[in-house]
């Protein structure tokens, strides 16, 4: 019964992320990878992304702090974190960085300084409604192996 | 988004999920990529195909694995990497003498880039995020080249 339930939160919580843009059928994708020989995909794949996010948003602070932005290299780090948003499905942060890039390709710092807070913001979002997602994730794996 | 030689997307005949893995045992994947996200994702979508998988994280250690011997029916290749990215790796492998089918998969935009990363002699090449639907195709595309041969 509770298994059931946490289910069913965890599905609503899926399907609130879809319908406020903020994941794409990337993740489905994902999660269709996921089987019972690999119950933790999903988490492995979520953590090494903001693992990865998060040392690129780091990166991006420090360049965007410089007086003389190195634009070049900001493109490289947002590319990268396009990149890895495209493949988890995060869709919302990868248009994020999409407008990021554009105002890099302008040369305009403030620009740039604007559509990085976008992205920093939506970061947050997703990483907080991620860490409930694999907190009720693996309370079902926990409760499903002591039934076992 | 796919490139290349007379590319489709066509779905696969009618096998079952078994045949297909059965079918794919014995072909090498290796998967050039500087993020541990993606070499996850990717070794995930193949072991699912039945394929056996072994990743690299830049482009010299891909060159590395073909100098000390190795070999690979298919490389999944990035452009964007750290030591040597995937263009010059492409090329490295080529004029080794490496045939292997070897797949770029990147986020670039700009056309240029894409035409000059297909130059360095790859078959094809997809726009990440890479899905079931782009593995079907290159692996369908596989095992037609292997045929000829």
């Amino acid at each position: 019964m509770a298994i059931a339930a946490l289910k069913t939160q965890h599905r609503n919580l899926v399907q609130t992320m879809f319908d406020e843009g903020m994941l794409d059928n990337q993740f489905n994708q994902l999660q269709d990878l996921q089987d019972s020989s690999n119950p933790n995909f999903v988490d492995e794949v979520i953590t090494l992304f903001c693992n990865d996010a998060e040392r690129i948003i780091t990166e991006l602070t420090r360049h965007l702090s410089y007086q003389n932005v190195d634009f070049s290299k900001l493109d490289s780090y947002v590319h990268q974190l396009k990149g890895s948003s495209s493949s988890i499905g995060a869709h919302r942060l990868k248009l994020a960085c999409v407008n990021l890039r554009q105002a890099s390709d302008g040369w305009n710092k403030e620009e740039c300084v604007e559509a990085f807070y976008s992205i920093r913001r939506e970061y947050c979002h997703l990483r907080t409604k991620f860490q409930v997602m694999m907190q009720i994730q693996r309370r079902i794996v926990s409760l499903e192996n002591n039934q076992q | 988004m796919v490139s290349g030689n007379s590319a489709s997307s066509s779905s696969l005949s009618m096998k079952s999920d078994e045949d297909i893995v059965n079918n794919n045992n014995n072909l090498r994947v290796l998967v050039v990529d500087d993020s541990p996200m993606i070499r996850k994702l990717h070794d995930m979508y193949l072991k699912k195909f039945g394929l056996k998988v072994q990743v690299a994280e830049n482009g010299k250690q891909a060159v590395d694995l073909f100098h000390f011997g190795a070999s690979f029916d298919l490389i999944l290749m990035d452009k964007e990497m750290p030591i040597m990215d995937g263009e010059e790796a492409t090329k490295e492998l080529r004029t080794m003498g490496v045939t292997s089918m070897i797949v770029g998969v990147t986020s670039l935009d700009s056309p240029n880039e894409k035409q000059a990363f297909m130059e360095a002699g790859l078959d094809y090449f997809f726009t990440k995020p890479l899905t079931t639907d782009n593995i079907s195709f290159i692996l369908q595309e596989l095992n037609k080249k292997n045929n000829k041969n």
